[in-house]
């Protein structure tokens, strides 16, 4: 009887303690995106092309090595990704550039050396890692842009086969194209000095070296002035030098603010380092035009009018948003990669709504039949499977609740599957009982018989819908993993519902009246 | 109240003529999918898919396609244009098979164009609900993904039921999981549905379901072999099916009711969920009854279900004779403690 008591309590307690957590469910059950509305996004890092970046680094790297030995008239040309080739090294000289080439060494190998042509390849795993620091680089700038972009709960998340694949989740984000535009531009800055320019074409830009980029310098596409409103800017190329002053890393606060015209601009602070050296250029540079970089085309290029130290400020065409979502960016660092879009979905929030309704309506017209069909077929004792069943679900509501699983569409088929499936541990061990009562055994014998029989049956069939419910999780992704989860904990508290609960509830009645019928 | 009472049908008799009833299904559906291709959904096949929510009525079905054809370049046979959801939602779906290109914010390219096309055919303003485009690498990468996820749970289901009573019920049981998902696409191809996330989420939920089954005729079977060892293994299994058959309908009916109100009243992205699990949990029910069973009598046992009752020493066997009603209960308090 004391025992009896203490399960009582027992399973009071547990449905307390779900409830507790589940109500009110507006605010306790966590919607997926598919529910609330959003948008899902896969990316892929394009990491050969960080490879690639790196190697004409390394490979540049490798001719001023060999200039500064004093081997000149190298040329050098980038592969593959992984893979550059110095060639023009005279034969006298070999034996030094071989020398000069070693501070390369660490992650290349050098192949070749005959007509003074070297192959560097880069070495596996030095690529590998490089490739998965990208991944993880990117990842985190995306995380920190999302965070700045004020959605709550978003998730970012590496998948795919080769681990370059990130998932965006954006709950509640309706604007798209900012989501999209946010999180993909690379947001390299560079302050460059301007050699040369504006002028329309490259041509006419490069007249003056004879058609030929200088060693040094380098053409970028930009625009010159400032449009009237709803125009364009007039787009022109400047010749700058290849090498920044200031790049985004430099940065140590970026915000947005009026520019001296009054037009949405972008202020910034840099670090001490960077500010010493800021404040030379500048002061060397006066009445020269400084290139403001934004991914390899020049956004404005004033005129450097006296010495800059530790602040600055970004003026273009910029709309307020623009201005702010250019300050964002450069706050959360630029991205070490490129990105491609591989899966866009939105949900709207009147589809996620729709689907909830539909959802709780299918919820409760298999409650009711089920729960009506149990009545039916069973009588009394089909009370105690609806009190279980019902039990059944709050249980498991509050364990999604309680380790925050995110419910969505398919998370409710689950939670409906729960039911029609659940009672079938009820029906086994109420068949069982009926058995038991046919070969006239007494009521409590047959009840008891029926619980402790059909147990380990019920532990297999849990354990083998487990199994599955495991693989279903990894197997999918948003959605898929939620419909996963219902089933997971559905099936753990069905076995605690069907067997502990409903017998607890039997022995209740048993010891109120000694009857020697069942209703069943 | 009983569906059947002692009922004693020769299930294990028609084991062949079952069995050829699910070949020919089964080969039907090869055949059509030689002759007719898996249809699939967008995030298989990739492709843009926009939802789009009219304001004053749902155009027709035609309106939207002829819209399509006048003012969406490459539009015509590829587009598939269908209702979406209730009527109450106003929704059309269109679905076209290509993506604008994978680079930079030009996947959406093709959304755009259709939103435009619609837009300027006049059919009443409308919103975009949801899009979904996909590219090509995503469905491969699922498809495998998904091959992976299915066929290491059925190892695994596999595994624990050799560990759990013997190999000759593993493997009966993984045949009649395998059948029931094959029968099931079968039907999911007579009745077109597309391949989705959803419908491949109902098939591994089904590997699970359709083992449950199974698994508790084959634990009848086990606990009917130390009763009736004079028996040959095919007396054994049908008398734990008819035992069991009461169950087995109540339980593939009680699932069915759930799935069926989720079919009717889930909403359109749960449609294809639901209909594969009505399916499924109606093959189930006949495999576990006709091919489960059946596999278990085909393959060799040694002296009959004597090893079978040896290897499983954890369970007790319940008695089938009023002389053992003694014994059981010792068995009983055995199993509590």
């Amino acid at each position: 009887m004391n025992n009896l008591r203490w399960r009582i309590l027992l399973i009071v307690v547990i449905i307390g303690a779900c409830l507790w957590a589940i109500i009110p469910p507006a605010q306790k059950i966590k919607l997926g995106l598919d529910l609330k509305g959003g948008v899902h996004l896969v990316l892929r890092v394009d990491t050969d092309e960080a490879l690639r970046l790196e190697t004409a680094t390394s490979a540049e790297r490798v001719r001023e090595d060999a200039a500064t030995a004093g081997i000149s008239g190298l040329s050098t040309k980038v592969l593959s990704p992984t893979q550059f080739q110095v060639s023009g090294v005279p034969p006298a000289q070999d034996a030094l550039f071989r020398q000069s080439a070693a501070a390369v060494q660490a992650s290349y190998n050098r192949e070749g050396g005959t007509d003074g042509t070297h192959t560097f390849v880069m070495k596996p795993n030095i690529a590998i890692e490089l490739a998965a620091a990208t991944v993880t680089q990117a990842q985190q700038t995306i995380e920190r842009r999302v965070n700045e972009l004020g959605v709550a709960e978003p998730l970012i998340a590496r998948q795919g086969t080769n681990d370059d694949q990130l998932l965006v989740q954006l709950p509640g984000m309706t604007d798209v194209e900012r989501a999209k535009s946010v999180i993909q531009s690379t947001a390299l800055l560079e302050l460059k000095l301007v050699e040369g320019g504006p002028a329309p074409t490259k041509e006419a830009l490069l007249q003056a070296t004879g058609g030929q980029e200088p060693a040094n310098s380098e053409v970028l596409p930009g625009v010159e002035g400032r449009a009237a409103a709803g125009e364009r800017p007039q787009a022109v190329f400047y010749l700058v030098k290849k090498v920044p002053i200031i790049t985004g890393r430099d940065l140590r606060s970026a915000k947005q603010g009026p520019d001296s015209f009054n037009q949405p601009a972008v202020h910034f602070e840099l670090k001490a380092d960077a500010a010493t050296r800021f404040a030379k250029a500048t002061s060397e540079n006066i009445n020269h035009r400084l290139a403001i970089v934004l991914d390899k085309s020049v956004v404005s290029a004033p005129n450097i009018e006296n010495r800059i130290a530790d602040q600055g400020q970004i003026s273009g065409s910029f709309t307020m948003q623009e201005a702010e979502d250019l300050a964002l960016k450069l706050r959360s660092g630029s991205l070490p990669a490129p990105l491609t879009y591989l899966q866009q979905q939105t949900i709207g929030p009147t589809l996620g709504a729709d689907s909830i309704r539909s959802g709780l309506i299918a919820s409760v017209a298999s409650l009711a039949l089920v729960g009506v069909f149990m009545l039916f077929y069973y009588k009394l004792s089909g009370v105690n499977s609806v009190v279980a069943l019902i039990f059944n679900l709050v249980i498991l509501l509050g364990a999604m609740s309680y380790i925050g699983a995110t419910m969505t569409l398919p998370g409710i088929a689950g939670f409906v599957l729960t039911m029609g499936v659940g009672v079938d541990s009820n029906v086994l061990i109420f068949e069982r009982i009926k058995e038991e009562l046919a070969a006239q055994r007494g009521v409590r014998a047959s009840i008891n018989t029926g619980f402790s029989r059909v147990f380990l049956t019920l532990v297999d069939t849990h354990l083998s819908a487990l199994i599955s419910a495991a693989f279903l999780f990894q197997f999918g992704t948003g959605p898929i993993r939620g419909f996963a989860t219902t089933l997971f904990f559905g099936l753990i508290s069905n076995l605690f519902t069907a067997t502990f609960v409903s017998k607890t509830m039997f022995e209740v009645v048993l010891a109120e009246r000694h009857s020697d019928t069942l209703s069943i | 109240m009983q569906i059947f009472h002692n009922p004693n049908f020769n299930f294990v008799k028609y084991r062949w003529h079952a069995l050829i009833v699910s070949w020919l299904l089964i080969g039907a559906a090869i055949v059509m999918i030689f002759t007719h291709g898996i249809p699939k959904g967008v995030e298989f096949s990739g492709g843009t898919q926009v939802v789009l929510q009219f304001d004053q009525q749902r155009p027709t079905i035609d309106q939207v396609r002829s819209a399509l054809d006048r003012n969406f370049a490459g539009g015509g046979q590829n587009v598939v244009v269908n209702t979406y959801g209730a009527e109450s939602l106003k929704s059309v779906m269109v679905r076209v098979p290509h993506t604008g290109k994978e680079s930079g914010t030009e996947l959406t390219q093709t959304a755009d164009q259709i939103e435009k096309a619609l837009k300027s055919a006049n059919l009443g303003s409308f919103r975009v609900a949801g899009t979904e485009v996909v590219g090509p690498v995503v469905g491969e990468e699922l498809t495998s993904k998904g091959a992976w996820a299915f066929g290491l749970s059925l190892f695994f289901i596999l595994l624990y039921l050799w560990f759990r009573f013997e190999l000759s019920f593993a493997v009966g049981a993984t045949v009649a999981t395998l059948h029931d998902v094959l029968i099931t696409m079968a039907f999911l191809m007579f009745f077109r549905y597309e391949m989705s996330l959803n419908i491949i989420a109902a098939l591994l939920t089904m590997t699970g379901y359709s083992t449950n089954d199974t698994i508790v005729i084959f634990d009848r079977v086990r606990e009917n072999i130390r009763g009736m060892r004079k028996d040959n293994i095919k007396e054994i299994v049908n008398v734990a099916v008819n035992q069991t058959l009461n169950r087995t309908i109540i339980t593939g009916g009680t699932a069915l009711l759930s799935v069926i109100a989720l079919y009717f009243f889930g909403g359109e992205v749960l449609r294809g969920f639901a209909f594969t699990m009505i399916v499924g949990i109606l093959t189930g029910t006949y495999s576990s009854v006709f091919i489960a069973a059946a596999i278990v009598t085909f393959w060799p046992h040694g002296r009959g279900g004597a090893r079978i009752a040896a290897s499983a020493p954890g369970i007790a066997a319940a008695p089938r004779t009023a002389a053992t009603a003694r014994q059981r209960k010792g068995a009983r308090s055995g199993a509590k403690a």
